[in-house]
């Protein structure tokens, strides 16, 4: 590895001035002459027929300069391209508590406020959908009238080789039963969006978004103007998550209203309607199927996950197969079957949080293994290590890993944590529990398929010695214009300092697709390094005839540009570049990044590629007390294989930062949903969409966290780096669960492993009943025949057997692909099914 | 951005003024102290007062005086409370009650008169006017249905004051003052089993002090049932006050907070311990009994059950710590802070 | 309707009309243009939009505009003091304090106030004095260590 001066360092971020002087411009920050105020009337029904909507007495309050009503949004839009299912006011009809109806804007806030709740809307209400049970069992009123069928959204079918054969095969085959939660992303920052007409009669909108480019693709549609007379900047999230990952009501309804009046016009959200937004994570029931061979191999798994999408598509198909997408990364599963289900309910929209799709299956394999350990008397680390996932393989389901350091995580941890005298040796209500996680670096396929790049980058060098990086990536709080920046510095040898960095402007930037699926290190990474490597050439040329030496013998650095077999000899970086531009002009590179194509050939595969995988391993101390359930965390134990840590402070903020999100998630973060009775009600309102009662943890209630970063270069990554914002996360709710096995001796096999759920193990432990917690079963869903594919260890090519033929891809640049719903020949049923779990 | 609606805003310089702009107008003005319970209520349109009169210039409220116990200004901070040794040293659970009140900020600008006279909550109730109109409203606003319990003919809302219970289990007394005149009530009857009625207080009246009876003798100790180590409002707690003659009980008071809709005096339970020794075996029927009493509805953060399950707990370990056992760890990993008695105070056995 | 309010912010002294409605972080934000100052909910239930007033650390959100009459107001913007950095603020940019930035100004004002008070605190004690400040990004541990660095930085 050659020597770094940046990569690696631990430093301050370039924009970390800006953010403790209070300078950096938030969205709701940017204040605008002759800026208008926009509020949005929001559904009070959760399935309703708009019948009327009287604007009225709205429009004649005194400083309303305009009322919006659906009738001004005939287009669809949405995020993935086969579900283009929202608009930005509803049309005819709401389907959830916060579902935008009208908006108001005004001279100021108070009076868009006062405007919007004199619009007075008639609806006719509709059945409600509460829970996927009430969906899986009324095919109507349909809730979207597009979709596999009466109310599911989609339902897919994967099947890796005999997998049946595979768990007949097996010793043992353990039949787990899970249920994941919902919650939400919960960035202190409320999602934020000015819009304005420039000078040229061009849109430009200002919006917390992760993803400008997709936002850029939505305004143009649904607006019906051309792309290039929009111009959308990201500012800089004040935390994102994915929650701001996709194009938003309010995002669309400004930008209308700009056009129209010819001002600028503001919105930013009260914490309600950000909870309204969500597109967070998914409820997940699941049922894991695990063949096991008395050594501790996996011969076979069959997975079948149920979401709970609420009331739009949003990423939902995408999430869908990421629940059964990535357990073949991690392990070593010969062969598999994935079956899953998302059903649309009356709830805010459910998308992609931190993981997207994976922390839910994660629990529950994670969990899983914990039983199958204890069932086949193995140390639950020790059986880890010994099904691993090889490196540099493909899986069964076709996703291609990298390098893995897995093994060297889980040795770590268990290093660390002196896990070996802590596991079932620590007295009652104090508990050690292990998992493992993988995930993506970067989703392998655009969400609109296309040969485009998905990262572009592009330098400008001038005689003032200073350079500037164009890109489109978003700053969410991760860091990605450090990345950007020292990446940059790194290769041209100068201080990340003396770098400019132009970001996430679709009108100045190259595109980038945006802040998700952790692809921005990777991808912007490796497009920063082409475009700054091609930016060293062009200077070492005209340098190094000017210094009379080979220009292989140039070393970059310390802002100079020098002999390596003479370090005196050589110019100033400044004077590099008067140099080259005075041989070969002005001086521009670009470079861009385009991941390898997948391996997987069938519907379906599209979701789980990546340029290669990070991994983790976790160990959770826990404290129970076994009379009450009380449960604290005190310590935490995490290795992370990053690849290279490029800012080891920025990672290690990664690092820590998720395992306080996933310690959240696993002990009190949860979007629910109160019900009212039925015979005096339609309501379903969120039941408590504040900060105060949707608990996130305070500085109190974090534990110790003792983190280790495993550093073995993946070649694929910029200077080896992987993916570090989210894989860390996922370990930790499956960690809590297991740790309070080893506690207190009884399973949650549920997510959040809250007081309540621990007693109620305990209590039914106690009335000799099976000591745990969770779902009695997984509900009977009529699949589709599964696709067919052969894995590759048994001769497969990638595709599908029984596939209709596919469309060509560059054709279908309508994102994710239309999946194997067949539709099912019987109505979809929620039923009673007798699943035990076995371990 | 939530805002305040319209108001008009009197900032009196005497308690006489305030009582004087109070009685003008008493059902549509409301008190302003520390304004953390009334400014998020008005933003939420739960309360919309016409005028606010605010408290905050009155500078004779924001007090702590000795006297026979303490006499402590309605006005005084959470935080002036906290810092105060004679507190901390002589009334260890108001100290503790006070010191886990939501946040640092929150005690920075809390009165103490505030806490006490705070708006019962009930998650139904504590929402948006938008959310409330989801749901077609509730009978504590705009509605007229308790949604806790549909047939109930009385708010359910929960009184969720960390400070009230332990002042009642203190026995300490309050001052109203109205341009009628003065009283002074002990602070048990300041409260009524009303989620929407839940303060004796008239419309006119203000809450000016708190008096607290001389310590001698007296221990005190207050635990909290929350979910995290700050922010919350109690969904539980267990406020325990005794004096001791050596080992014996010579009086006790255990009042529960945040289980009804004003703070319940466990008074059975107390009796059984009255005149004796504190056993493990006492305190253990004695909280069983408390937790008997308590009647958690589905409206705040947990399940009902547990939270009445909890109570029993609670009102355990505070009687455990009176008895001068040592609760560091479980009060750590309950309110995830030390709270510790002063070693002085706790000294006393 | 307006009011007309004079107080001191970052040691200048301000005169202003604004709405009577509006609380103090409405003011800072919206009329004095102090957008460093945050709001995550405006019913004190986060701590962005924390700010010292007369030294003490509390909620501009739930302060009435009209309350802040003759209050000396500190805000993020006047941390930095002749040009340089406060060590609290070079603290959190060194030493990953600070992710998305948007919680930033409230912890930093929020520990301003505890290092003035204390100035060598505990880690326990910082924990406390930060629990009224939520943070979504760092899980709060570079944060403290930023704290404890800055307490034993010269000042």
């Amino acid at each position: 590895m050659k020597p770094t001066r940046v990569i690696g360092q631990p430093r301050r971020r370039v924009d970390g001035r800006a953010k403790v002087t209070g300078q950096t411009r938030f969205a709701d920050d940017i204040i605008l002459p002759r800026m208008v105020h926009c509020r949005l009337l929001r559904s009070t029904q959760p399935h309703a027929r708009i019948v009327t909507v009287d604007t009225g007495k709205a429009a004649q309050v005194d400083g309303v300069h305009l009322v919006l009503t659906g009738e001004s949004f005939p287009i669809s839009y949405g995020i993935l391209p086969v579900s283009h299912d929202e608009h930005a006011l509803c049309r005819d009809k709401v389907r959830f508590v916060g579902d935008p109806v009208a908006a108001v804007i005004a001279r100021d806030e108070m009076t868009a406020d006062l405007a919007v709740n004199l619009i007075d809307v008639t609806y006719e209400p509709l059945r409600t959908f509460a829970s996927p049970a009430d969906s899986l069992e009324h095919d109507e009123p349909r809730i979207h009238d597009y979709g596999d069928h009466g109310n599911v959204h989609k339902a897919v079918a994967l099947q890796f080789g005999d997998v049946d054969a595979a768990l007949g095969a097996a010793d043992h085959v353990f039949d787990d039963v899970f249920h994941f939660e919902g919650n939400t992303h919960l960035p202190i920052e409320q999602h934020a969006a000015i819009a304005l007409k420039d000078p040229d009669g061009k849109l430009v909108i200002y919006s917390s978004t992760q993803t400008p480019h997709y936002l850029h693709r939505a305004l143009a549609k649904a607006l019906a103007m051309p792309a290039a007379h929009i111009r959308v900047i990201a500012t800089p999230n004040g935390g994102g998550f994915g929650g701001k990952s996709d194009p938003f009501n309010h995002e669309i309804v400004v930008a209308k209203a700009a056009l129209l009046l010819d001002r600028p016009v503001k919105i930013c959200l009260n914490r309600e309607e950000v909870f309204y937004c969500h597109r967070g994570r998914h409820p997940v029931t699941m049922r894991f199927r695990t063949g096991i061979t008395t050594d501790g191999k996996i011969t076979g798994l069959d997975l079948e996950t149920l979401l709970d999408g609420g009331s739009y598509g949003s990423y939902g198909v995408a999430s869908t197969f990421y629940t059964g997408a990535l357990q073949t990364v991690t392990y070593d599963i010969p062969r598999y079957r994935f079956r899953g289900c998302r059903v649309f309910t009356n709830k805010p929209p459910c998308g992609p949080k931190r993981g997207h799709g994976t922390p839910q299956s994660r629990f529950g394999q994670e969990v899983q293994l914990d039983k199958i350990a204890e069932h086949l008397k193995r140390d639950p680390a020790e059986l880890r290590l010994g099904m691993i996932a090889p490196a540099e393989t493909l899986t069964a389901n076709y996703l291609r890993v990298g390098t893995i350091g897995l093994a060297e995580c889980i040795r770590t941890v268990v290093d660390r944590s002196n896990w070996s005298e802590k596991f079932r040796k620590l007295p009652l209500g104090r508990g050690v529990g292990l998992a493992c996680s993988s995930y993506l670096s970067g989703a392998g396929l655009p969400i609109n398929w296309n040969d485009l790049p998905h990262s572009g980058v592009q330098l400008k060098l001038d005689r003032s010695g200073g350079v500037t990086v164009f890109c489109g990536a978003t700053e969410i709080g991760q860091g990605s214009d450090d990345v950007l920046v020292g990446i940059v510095a790194e290769v041209l040898g100068i201080d990340p300092f003396d770098v400019r960095a132009v970001t996430g402007d679709t009108d100045l930037t190259p595109v980038d697709l945006g802040s998700y699926s952790s692809r921005v290190t990777l991808m912007m990474g490796n497009a920063a390094i082409q475009a700054a490597e091609r930016a060293r050439e062009i200077l070492a040329g005209p340098v190094a005839s000017k210094l009379e030496i080979p220009a292989d013998r140039l070393v970059f650095a310390d802002r100079r540009v020098f002999d390596g077999e003479n370090p005196d000899r050589g110019v100033s970086f400044q004077e590099a570049v008067c140099i080259a531009e005075a041989r070969v002009g002005t001086i521009g590179t670009t470079g861009s990044y385009t991941p390898p194509k997948s391996a997987g050939h069938f519907k379906g595969g599209g979701v789980g590629p990546s340029p290669t995988y990070s991994y983790t391993a976790a160990v959770v101390e826990v404290d129970v007390d076994a009379e009450t359930g009380w449960i604290s965390v005190p310590r935490v134990w995490i290795a992370h294989d990053i690849g290279r840590s490029l800012n080891p402070t920025l990672v290690r903020g990664q690092v820590e930062g998720s395992v306080y999100m996933g310690l959240g998630e696993a002990l009190m973060e949860e979007q629910a949903f109160r019900r009212l009775p039925p015979r005096l009600s339609s309501a379903l309102v969120h039941k408590f969409p504040s900060m105060l009662e949707y608990k996130s943890p305070t500085s109190l209630d974090m534990p110790e966290i003792f983190t280790d970063l495993i550093e073995h270069p993946d070649p694929r990554g910029p200077f080896g780096a992987k993916e570090v914002g989210q894989g860390p996360l996922l370990p930790i709710m499956p960690a809590v669960a297991n740790a309070v096995y080893d506690a207190v001796g009884v399973r949650v096999d549920e997510i959040p492993v809250t007081p309540e759920k621990i007693l109620r193990a305990l209590q039914a432990r106690a009335a000799g009943k099976p000591a745990r917690f969770g779902p009695a079963s997984f509900p009977e869903i009529a699949w589709p025949a599964p696709l067919l594919v052969t894995p590759p260890q048994e001769g497969g090519d990638g595709r599908a057997s029984n596939e209709p033929e596919r469309r060509s891809r560059r054709k279908a640049d309508a994102g994710i692909e239309a999946t194997a719903g067949v539709r099912p020949s019987t109505p979809l049923r929620a039923g009673p099914s007798i699943v035990e779990g076995r371990s | 951005m939530m805002r305040l609606p319209g108001f008009r805003y009197r900032a009196p310089r005497t308690i006489g003024e305030a009582a004087a702009w109070l009685a003008e107008n008493p059902a549509n003005t409301m008190l302003l102290a520390g304004g953390t319970d009334l400014l998020p209520n008005m933003k939420r349109r739960q309360q919309t007062p016409s005028t606010v009169v605010a408290l905050r210039g009155i500078t004779s409220l924001s007090e702590i005086h000795n006297g026979d116990g303490l006499a402590i200004g309605s006005g005084v901070t959470l935080s002036h409370l906290i810092g105060d040794a004679r507190v901390r040293q002589s009334y260890p659970g108001l100290w503790q009650a006070a010191a886990q009140v939501a946040t640092p900020h929150l005690r920075n600008m809390g009165t103490v008169g505030g806490n006490l006279c705070l708006d019962t909550r009930c998650t139904y109730y504590d929402q948006n006017y938008e959310w409330r109109k989801s749901i077609d409203f509730c009978m504590k606003r705009d509605g007229k249905i308790c949604w806790v319990a549909t047939s109930s003919p009385k708010c359910l809302a929960v009184s969720s004051t960390d400070t009230a219970p332990m002042l009642q289990a203190l026995g300490a007394t309050v001052t109203l003052v109205s341009i009628r005149g003065e009283r002074i009530v002990p602070v048990a009857e300041l409260f009524a089993n009303d989620g929407m009625r839940y303060l004796t207080r008239q419309p006119d009246e203000i809450v000016t002090s708190i008096r607290v009876p001389a310590a001698t003798g007296w221990r005190s100790a207050y635990w909290k049932l929350r979910r995290r180590g700050a922010f919350d409002f109690p969904v539980a707690a267990a406020a325990v006050a005794a004096r001791f003659d050596g080992a014996r009980v010579v009086d006790l008071r255990i009042v529960l907070g945040a289980v009804s809709s004003r703070p319940l005096s466990a008074d059975r339970a107390a009796a059984l311990l009255t005149g004796q020794d504190l056993s493990d075996e006492l305190i253990e029927s004695a909280a069983v009994a408390a937790a008997g009493i308590a009647k958690p509805m589905d409206n705040t953060d947990f399940e009902l059950v547990w939270r009445k399950k909890m109570v029993r707990s609670l009102v355990s370990h505070a009687l455990h710590e009176i008895r001068g056992d040592d609760m560091r760890a479980r009060r750590h990993q309950l309110a995830r802070q030390e709270l510790l008695i002063p070693a002085s105070a706790s000294a006393a056995r | 309707m307006k009011v007309r309010l004079k107080c001191t912010v970052n040691q200048e002294p301000v005169e202003v009309l604004a709405d009577d409605y509006k609380t103090l972080l409405e003011v800072l934000r919206e009329d004095l243009q102090l957008t460093g100052t945050k709001h995550g909910c405006e019913l004190g239930e986060c701590g962005a939009c924390a700010v010292l007033v007369d030294g003490t650390p509390v909620l501009s959100c739930l302060v009435l505009a009209v309350e802040s009459e003759g209050r000396r107001i500190t805000t993020v913007e006047g941390l930095a003091a002749d040009g340089r950095l406060h060590p609290l603020q070079k603290c959190f940019a060194d030493l990953g304090a600070a992710q998305c930035g948007y919680c930033t100004p409230g912890i930093l004002i929020t520990a301003k106030a505890l290092l003035d008070a204390e100035p060598n605190p505990s880690r326990a004690r910082i924990c406390e004095a930060l629990s009224g400040n939520l943070c979504r990004c760092t899980g709060y541990l570079q944060i403290v260590e930023a704290v404890e660095a800055a307490a034993k930085a010269p000042r």
